[in-house]
């Protein structure tokens, strides 16, 4: 089974991040977690810049924007319900990623014949 | 919560949990001695959890009680300009408490149980911030030199072993100098204007020197948490190390300021090659800790106010979320 997270939190799926509130607490409905992602400039790619809590995306574009864009950072905003993300297992790590182990020659530094060939 | 399933451990182990505990250890073990990065979802050792869930949280609780000082002086600002650059710096605090709230909850803490321990009294934040700022000069002595020893702390901390941690840091750390540079611009303006602006500027120095030297933590030898710290790459460097650097940069920029350091016994050791200071009231420190400096009440009171008062604003967002939502769901 691949379980579902987020970048950065811990949290699973259907499992929302709430501490029972004590009897004397008043209750409140926490805001869900969301992930930012910024472009930082047209051409680039948007990075993963942090998370935060919002109670819906637009309220999280915002949030977004002032938490991670106060010095120009960026030019485009992506936010994610952090739950909807899903991640390989942290667990079996070696093995997911053991198919391109021993295969070097997917690299081109694998071919030394050619060294000094211009060029190529 | 899932991640609360990690913070029990139960008394007797299964043999298949044992092994899967040493598996954890030893792969633990390996990332800390190659000296790389630990991530949430890895296994790690409870008091090793524990001790970053500490310090994380107390951080974002610095950040989020230090906004106070400063934003007192925000409608006192001398110009527009002051006022502007006041105003920035203490939204940046707020967004650094964010930053690391957000780095403390990938332990397995919600935002909530964060929140609610310091409005309770529950959670500790640094000493510096139970102190009152008492003219504008403050403002410019607690960016020089609150911030100053701040960053002096947290460049270190980017290297911390856990990974969200360290990219908090990073981010903090790049929008952490403004603070600096604006509070010493402060100090430097007075230190130039009139013999009063002067002196004020002279008496901030005085006030805030000592409390910023204990921001870095009980000598090393009354520190007894630090070297597990170290050994887990979490801390760099000591108390006292830090402490020493932060009195020889300080001596430096004091001659720009024209102004005076309070302190007779600051000297560089030449044997040991570091920077010597004069003792300070650890006791004071301890009292400020435990909830007796000067702003502790007033601080806590104003932070849960701010909490109570802004419980509408909260509860009518995750409302109306709720009910687009259903409106959406319905169509």
């Amino acid at each position: 089974m691949i379980p579902n997270d987020s970048p950065t939190s811990q949290a699973r799926p259907g499992t929302p991040v709430v501490v029972a509130p004590a009897a004397n607490e008043p209750h409140e409905t926490p805001w869900s977690l969301w992930e930012v992602f910024v472009r930082s400039s047209r051409g680039l790619s948007h990075v993963h810049a942090g998370s935060l809590h919002a109670p819906d995306a637009a309220m999280a574009l915002r949030n977004a924007r002032d938490l991670y864009t106060r010095r120009n950072e960026g030019v485009s905003i992506w936010v994610v319900p952090a739950d909807a993300i899903s991640s390989s297992d942290p667990d079996s790590k070696g093995s997911f990623f053991e198919s391109p182990q021993g295969k070097d020659y997917r690299h081109a530094t694998y071919y030394t014949k050619s060294e000094g060939v211009k060029h190529l | 919560m899932a991640s609360q399933n990690l913070q029990s451990v139960p008394a007797e182990l299964s043999p298949e949990e044992l092994e899967r505990e040493q598996a954890g250890q030893a792969y633990f073990d390996r990332i800390i001695s190659e000296d790389s990065r630990i991530e949430p979802r890895d296994w790690m050792p409870e008091a090793y959890r524990k001790t970053l869930l500490r310090q994380i949280s107390q951080h974002a609780h610095s950040e989020i009680i230090g906004m106070q000082p400063e934003a007192n002086w925000i409608t006192r600002a001398p110009s527009l300009k002051r006022k502007a650059i006041l105003m920035a710096k203490v939204q940046d605090e707020a967004g650094h408490g964010l930053y690391l709230y957000s780095a403390a909850e990938t332990l397995g803490q919600s935002r909530d149980k964060m929140t609610t321990d310091l409005i309770a009294g529950k959670a500790r934040y640094s000493s510096i911030f139970n102190y009152p700022a008492i003219s504008w000069a403050d403002m410019g002595a607690i960016g020089w030199l609150v911030d100053g020893a701040a960053i002096c702390n947290q460049v270190p901390l980017c290297r911390a072993s856990y990974g969200p941690y360290g990219r908090a840091m990073v981010r903090i750390c790049k929008e952490e100098s403004f603070h600096q540079r604006q509070g010493f611009e402060i100090l430097l303006e007075l230190s130039n204007g009139t013999p009063a602006q002067k002196q004020m500027a002279q008496d901030a120095v005085n006030r805030w020197y000592a409390p910023a030297l204990m921001m870095f933590g009980p000598p090393d030898d009354d520190s007894p948490n630090s070297k597990q710290s170290m050994a887990w790459n979490i801390k760099r460097f000591s108390n006292d190390e830090l402490r020493s650097r932060f009195v020889g940069m300080m001596v430096e920029q004091i001659k720009v300021l024209g102004l005076t350091l309070p302190d007779k016994d600051i000297r560089f050791n030449e044997e040991t090659k570091k920077w010597e200071h004069g003792p300070l009231d650890w006791n004071e420190f301890k009292d400020v800790l435990a909830g007796k400096g000067p702003c502790n009440a007033q601080r806590l009171e104003r932070r849960r106010e701010a909490h109570d008062d802004g419980a509408w604003v909260r509860e009518a967002a995750a409302e109306y979320a709720r009910k687009q939502a259903e409106k959406e769901y319905a169509a």
